[in-house]
């Protein structure tokens, strides 16, 4: 087998094993779904698989693995996005907890 | 200083302009922005969507099933595996292989599109609309299908795009880059996907 073949067949061999590794972490979710635990707890399991699934699909799929400085634009504009959009959730909780008419 | 001097230095300069940034071609930069700014549209949506449920008490469960849902994440990851086999092809040069490969991952997300129709038509048969649902708050049809909409306008958007680019890929107007851009984007719709089933579906499951 020639040099270029060889790496044609290790990198779809790499792409069907991370295409595995995505349907067992989605189907992980799907257990979690009938876990006998409080919301909180489920969105909070479901959200760390959904991460990491992400993750993989995002090193692996979209070859970012491959380009570190581009990895990095990535993480840090996405992280920085995703935090700045945090800043109401205590507002959420004082609306059921704190407001005359909560329950 | 003659005036070939000043023009070959002009080139050069901007020769040096023009080094792609992040080592990245201009259109897969292009496409990688694109991707940032639509994750910052999903997580903004699905963010406004916890904020809502968390803040609204007796929050409707309306799902009894995960069928559906399954069998539509099942296509989308298998299509992001097709659309790899692809564009691999193309970038060995076999050009009928990633013809047949794009149009594979096409057919896909056409599936998964009259799916996801299918749960829509599902609900709202049961009475669930835009700004009603019978189940209690008529947030939650707002927010269903404002954020199903908007996942399954990018999956069209993608399908056709699959669509066009693959045709002009075997007609020789486009090149396998083309395509490996096309296959990003498609990626990006399967990423977004991984984050609206657990949010929107799993967590509204009836127990």
């Amino acid at each position: 087998m020639s040099t270029a073949a060889t790496h044609k067949s290790s990198g779809m061999g790499r792409d069907v094993a991370v295409y595995v590794v995505l349907l067992v972490l989605a189907g992980i979710q799907f257990v979690i779904a009938y876990q006998n635990i409080s919301v909180q707890q489920m969105f909070e399991r479901m959200l760390i698989v959904a991460i990491v699934e992400a993750g993989v699909a995002l090193l692996f799929f979209m070859h970012l693995s491959e380009n570190r400085g581009l990895r990095w634009f990535v993480i840090i504009f996405t992280v920085a996005v995703t935090l700045g959009l945090q800043y109401g959730w205590t507002d959420s909780f004082r609306l059921t907890n704190g407001v005359p008419w909560a329950k | 200083m003659s005036q070939a001097d000043i023009t070959i230095q002009g080139h050069a300069t901007a020769g040096a302009m023009a080094e792609p940034t992040f080592s990245v071609p201009a259109k897969k930069m292009a496409m990688w922005l694109f991707i940032i700014a639509d994750s910052a549209t999903f997580a903004g949506c699905l963010v406004a969507y916890g904020f809502i449920r968390n803040s609204t008490p007796n929050w409707p469960r309306p799902f009894h099933s995960i069928t559906n849902v399954g069998v539509m994440t099942l296509i989308l990851l298998t299509s992001s595996l097709t659309i790899l086999v692809g564009v691999r092809a193309a970038q060995a040069g076999d050009k009928p292989k990633a013809f047949r490969w794009v149009m594979i991952t096409a057919v896909a997300g056409l599936l998964f599109a009259v799916l996801h129709l299918k749960e829509w038509m599902g609900m709202i048969s049961e009475g669930a609309t835009l700004f009603h649902n019978p189940w209690g708050t008529p947030l939650f049809g707002s927010l269903f299908f404002s954020i199903t909409g908007l996942h399954l306008l990018h999956v069209t958007g993608g399908v056709i795009a699959l669509v066009v680019v693959g045709v002009r890929y075997q007609g020789g107007r486009y090149k396998a880059d083309d395509l490996e851009v096309t296959g990003l984007y498609w990626h990006f719709v399967d990423l977004v996907w991984m984050f609206v089933v657990p949010l929107v579906y799993l967590l509204n499951l009836a127990h």
